[in-house]
């Protein structure tokens, strides 16, 4: 303790020790029955810790090349002691931190969270979304595995059929005209480098305008405080609520290790190129709502390429989820009605088409 | 804090045992989450797949005054002819900071290129760096094999 207190006493005649921590001291988080929905974006955020330290711990013995990686990872579950374990936290993990980032995202939206003056939150927000489904389809390729082969194989292509810089596209993700140990090798660069650091880079942004600005009241409530103004509560983020979000990180972790182990992620057989694609190929579930809807779009509109049409209305449908809160401009009434119907449709859509999805064969 | 009763033993408070319960619980799982890490970091074991002998060379591939490298398990070992036409063999492998040691025509010696360590024919450290002499094999020609096997004791 007398060290610890010495330390803290070494930093605060440097640095001000008080000053340091005062914006965590002021922070409040306000309570209200919605309070619930603000601990998605901080599990999210955990598991992505997660997802840093069990990467790392796989890098280890990882080799990413077509001739071993699919070995590699054998090795480590079955070989490596507890190997199995640290595959599994990580494909779990990251299923579930897809799925939390969602949850959060859609939270934001119906609860409001992106008004003025949060529009940059929400966009670093929609680009970290982006950015975990890019972790997602890179990472699913690199065990090598027939079913991430035409997965990845079937993605870039989509890819490709984008006019103008379609090809170019595609062929700068697959290192090539074709999936080969060239793409592994990208895959794992994007995987392991360029997306950890863009991540790490927007989620300090992400935090630190969510420290700037604090937590957002849902208009509903915020009406009814200021109508009430008693009524209008609030508790410490330290302790207080840094403690309860922790509990919310224990119970994810429980469930996380739970499902790890009961239910250990498979790996499957080694791709070969020059075998055929087996039945029951399909994207990783996050991804499966578009695959259904591109399976479902006609081969011609008109005098349009169907799956062209298909990926041009999914890229426009992500900009302007992107720019949302620039559509609620007035902060009221009509427009966020709308906001809250097009959230509405677009959830029920998903839903629908990822149920579709894995029913339809 | 200010509330903690200065002699726990007099006055044991339920402020304290479930302190004591949360704090070991939390500690038994922080240890449950570090344990599995920990064995995790260990690499397994390989097996050594080399033997204990193992055929260095052909006869007459060698010269007089020359030597070569060859597989030894998982490690380098170094067949050697003398000058003489006499077959040795030893550890390729630096005692000093395992390096992959050399024969020096020249100097007919042994020679580690890393720290200028120095072995003569039979493998004893003569000068340099090297703490120990490198482990000498036996050699033996079966028909036209040299093979190389590990001293056996006694």
């Amino acid at each position: 303790m007398k060290a610890l207190h010495a330390v803290k006493s070494w930093i605060d005649e440097r640095f001000d020790w008080a000053e340091l921590t005062a914006p965590l001291r002021h922070k409040s988080v306000p309570i209200h029955k919605l309070s619930y929905w603000y601990f998605l974006g901080g599990i999210t955020l955990f598991l992505f810790v997660i997802q840093v330290c069990t990467g790392i711990l796989l890098l280890l013995y990882y080799r990413a090349s077509a001739n071993e990686a699919f070995e590699s990872v054998q090795y480590i579950t079955t070989q490596v002691q507890f190997g199995w374990l640290i595959r599994s936290i990580h494909s779990w993990s990251a299923n579930l931190m897809v799925f939390t980032a969602f949850a959060h995202m859609f939270s934001v939206l119906f609860l409001k969270a992106y008004r003025k003056p949060r529009e940059l939150t929400w966009v670093t927000g929609m680009v970290l979304l982006f950015l975990v489904l890019g972790f997602g389809f890179s990472g699913y390729l690199l065990p090598w595995n027939t079913l991430a082969f035409f997965a990845t194989k079937v993605g870039t292509e989509i890819t490709g059929q984008l006019p103008l810089v379609g090809r170019k596209m595609m062929i700068f993700l697959r290192g090539g005209e074709e999936v080969t140990g060239a793409t592994l090798t990208r895959f794992f660069g994007f995987h392991v480098a360029v997306l950890p650091g863009i991540t790490t880079v927007l989620l300090a942004l992400h935090v630190a305008l969510i420290q700037r600005f604090g937590m957002s009241v849902p208009p509903k409530v915020e009406a009814q405080w200021k109508a009430h103004p008693e009524q209008a509560r609030d508790m410490k983020f330290l302790p207080n609520f840094l403690l309860r979000e922790l509990m919310a990180w224990y119970l994810a972790l429980g469930v996380l290790g739970a499902l790890a182990a009961l239910m250990p992620w498979e790996l499957g057989t080694k791709a070969d190129p020059f075998a055929p694609a087996p039945a029951g190929i399909r994207p990783e579930w996050y991804f499966m709502f578009m695959f259904q809807t591109l399976k479902l779009i006609p081969a011609k509109i008109g005098f349009l390429d169907g799956e062209l049409v298909g990926i041009l209305v999914f890229g426009a449908a992500g900009a302007i989820w992107l720019l949302l809160p620039f559509f609620d401009r007035d902060g009221r009434g009509r427009m966020q009605r709308w906001i809250t119907g097009v959230g509405v449709f677009a959830l029920a859509f998903i839903v629908a088409m990822t149920a579709y999805g894995y029913m339809a064969k | 804090m200010a509330t903690v009763p200065s002699d726990p033993s007099v006055q044991p408070t339920r402020r304290r045992l479930v302190e004591v319960l949360l704090g070991g619980g939390l500690l038994a799982s922080v240890a449950s989450f570090l344990y599995p890490v920990l064995r995790y970091l260990v690499p397994p074991a390989v097996a050594d797949l080399g033997g204990d002998s193992v055929v260095a060379a052909k006869v007459n591939e060698l010269k007089p005054n020359s030597a070569r490298i060859f597989r030894f398990g998982s490690r380098p070992g170094m067949l050697i002819r003398t000058a003489e036409g006499e077959y040795r063999a030893m550890s390729a492998t630096c005692t000093h900071l395992s390096c992959t040691v050399q024969y020096r025509e020249d100097l007919r010696e042994v020679w580690c290129a890393c720290h200028n360590g120095m072995y003569d024919l039979n493998g004893r450290n003569v000068s340099g760096p090297p703490p120990r002499p490198l482990e000498a094999f036996d050699v033996h020609v079966r028909g036209d094999e040299i093979v190389v096997g590990r001293k056996r004791e006694g």
